[in-house]
């Protein structure tokens, strides 16, 4: 309290004074106000844009589209909205397609993860102290690698003359080399991979919180272990399952770089359609329509994310 | 009894589970020292590809880059982040909360083709109206990663205050103590174990990314990430198996140093609320 005076004091100049006496009154509003204003302007500032050359002409110039708002010559405003991007992606059945098997490729490897990441977060939360801090860690660590290294490591495994073929022709099990790299199994397998720490964590954290004194009074009462599971364990980790699956699930329909390193050409995801139609293509427009069309596809799911969190936060 | 059938079964999954976390990595890091230049095929022991890593300017120029915007990401999405965290968890209701909660959780789960995407066609339009960003590069891609980092901090920031006892800094305004002195005397300084951990993981986050900085980058400026991408996009290469491991290495001993601390840091202060319990 002291030192906020004496710079109060030193402070002559009136401006400096009445500077540092707002923020001493408003510093509450300076708090929210600088995190919000970098997340409007550089987090829901871009979708506006994404969405405005959505509805773009593409034209080969510099950017490649359209202007929404252009001035006719006797000076009024045109507002140019071209459907034509959506309507493309309408009428492409290769879209479609491709949302379709992007959810598909998405839920399926969420179940897996949950097959996976559901008995592990059950064994950590009941190992003993040193052996759930050991696990815990094991599981947190590839999240600290990198993504990018994890999934290249499953290229020399799965390479027609990778380590698992090597291994099985060894073995004498097969003769011929599978082809398991470039394939939808291939996707599967990276993206499992690298996402069943997400299922685990919220599972284990909200396994952990649990009263397990619950089930032991199930077996005293004389339930069988599948009754206890699925009439005290399976709903009250309910919470923990939605979250996890929603967190392995929703990045997972975007994923760009699990289906170009691991399924090639041969696995069609949105979130490489978008990349190609941006980068190869520089149909900006289209691009665009293909975000929005993506969004649309997964704002449901966001917001139950978003739903589920917030009721988490509030239950804290 | 059927106890010990099912823990037969969580303990086979469980080992099944952490030997497919690590046996790719274990994979990654022998054939790095393949004699080989063709990954898969062992052509005994040797470090040559390390050599060669080494002597690649690309790779030091690439890891110099991506360093740099980790770093400077990191510090601002560690203060963006907190402050975010404070706002949502200590002020009660404010005009537009709603949406400030929105937009702090929705880049965790954005899939990173949108983020960049969005971003990328933001820098041009900026550029047209006010001639900023002049050019896409360090100031983009950090700008962009500060972004979703911030939101990954305040996650941590808002569970760790939600988590806190308050009545240290109830009992600092009881003693007259304004509410701006207790946030910097006492409610920072216990949160800076979740600021290390937030800045930590904001570092990370940011030279693991490869999608949104090749969306955001320009001309000349490729951080690690788009460099191994362009390289391993074309097949197997054991250099890339040297980076890794020395990657997975670095990365191994941080967190168990990390790790370490925050146990020891802990059981402190365990004892300390101990000690002070018993003496009150």
């Amino acid at each position: 309290m002291n030192d906020v005076a004496e710079t109060t004091e030193v402070v002559q100049s009136g401006l400096g004074q009445r500077i540092l006496r707002s923020l001493q009154t408003n510093w509450k509003r300076l708090i929210i106000l600088v995190p919000f204003l970098w997340l409007l302007i550089f987090f829901l500032a871009p979708f506006f844009i994404v969405t405005k050359i959505s509805v773009s002409e593409a034209v080969i110039q510099s950017p490649p589209f359209t202007p929404m708002i252009a001035w006719a010559e006797d000076g009024a405003m045109q507002i140019r909205l071209v459907f034509d991007n959506f309507a493309y992606l309408w009428d492409d059945p290769l879209y479609a397609k491709t949302y379709l098997n992007s959810v598909m490729i998405a839920g399926f490897s969420t179940i897996l993860c949950l097959l996976l990441g559901y008995p592990m977060a059950y064994a950590i939360v009941r190992s003993s102290h040193t052996a759930k801090h050991i696990l815990l860690m094991l599981v947190i660590l590839p999240f600290w690698t990198s993504f990018l290294l994890r999934v290249y490591a499953w290229m020399g495994l799965l390479a027609d003359q990778g380590t698992i073929n090597n291994l099985l022709i060894a073995l004498g099990i097969i003769d011929q080399p599978i082809q398991m790299l470039y394939t939808t199994f291939a996707v599967y397998v990276g993206i499992v991979y690298t996402y069943v720490p997400f299922m685990i964590l919220p599972l284990y954290a909200n396994m952990e919180k649990l009263d397990w004194t619950l089930l032991e009074a199930a077996a005293d009462l004389g339930a069988r272990p599948m009754t206890t599971f699925l009439t005290i364990t399976l709903p009250m980790t309910l919470p923990g399952i939605i979250a996890g699956s929603l967190l392995v699930f929703i990045p997972a329909t975007g994923e760009y770089v699990i289906p170009d390193l691991l399924g090639g050409g041969n696995v069609l995801m949105i979130g490489r359609i978008l990349y190609n139609e941006f980068n190869a293509n520089v149909d900006w427009p289209v691009a665009s329509a293909v975000a929005i069309a993506l969004l649309v596809v997964l704002v449901v799911p966001m917001m139950l994310y978003q739903h589920f969190q917030s009721k988490a936060d509030g239950a804290t | 009894m059927s106890n010990g059938k099912r823990s037969y079964f969580l303990i086979t999954t469980t080992c099944f589970g952490i030997a497919f976390l690590y046996i790719p990595m274990l994979m990654l890091i022998i054939y790095s020292f393949n004699e080989s230049r063709i990954v898969p095929v062992w052509g005994g022991f040797s470090t040559k590809w390390y050599g060669v890593l080494f002597e690649s300017e690309e790779i030091w120029e690439a890891l110099t880059l991506s360093f740099k915007i980790a770093t400077v990401n990191a510090c601002f999405a560690t203060v963006l982040g907190t402050l975010a965290g404070l706002a949502l968890v200590r002020f009660g209701r404010f005009k537009g909360r709603t949406l400030f909660n929105g937009m702090i959780s929705a880049p965790l789960v954005m899939p990173e083709v949108i983020t960049g995407l969005s971003l990328l066609l933001l820098f041009i339009t900026l550029k047209e109206f006010i001639g900023w960003p002049d050019q896409r590069g360090f100031t983009t891609i950090t700008i962009a990663h500060i972004t979703f980092s911030m939101a990954y901090v305040a996650v941590i920031i808002q569970s760790r205050l939600s988590g806190m006892a308050q009545d240290l800094e109830e009992a600092a305004q009881d003693l007259g103590a304004k509410p701006l002195r207790v946030l910097i005397d006492i409610t920072l300084p216990l949160l800076a174990p979740g600021m290390v951990a937030g800045w930590l993981l904001a570092f990370t986050l940011s030279l693991d990314d490869l999608v949104i900085a090749s969306f955001v980058t320009g001309p000349g400026a490729v951080t690690l990430p788009i460099l191994i991408y362009s390289r391993v996009r074309l097949g197997l290469r054991p250099d890339i198996n040297a980076l890794a491991t020395i990657i997975i290495l670095v990365v191994a001993i941080g967190v168990l140093i990390a790790a370490w601390i925050m146990f020891r840091q802990q059981r402190q202060r365990e004892l300390e609320l101990k000690m002070t319990s018993e003496e009150v």
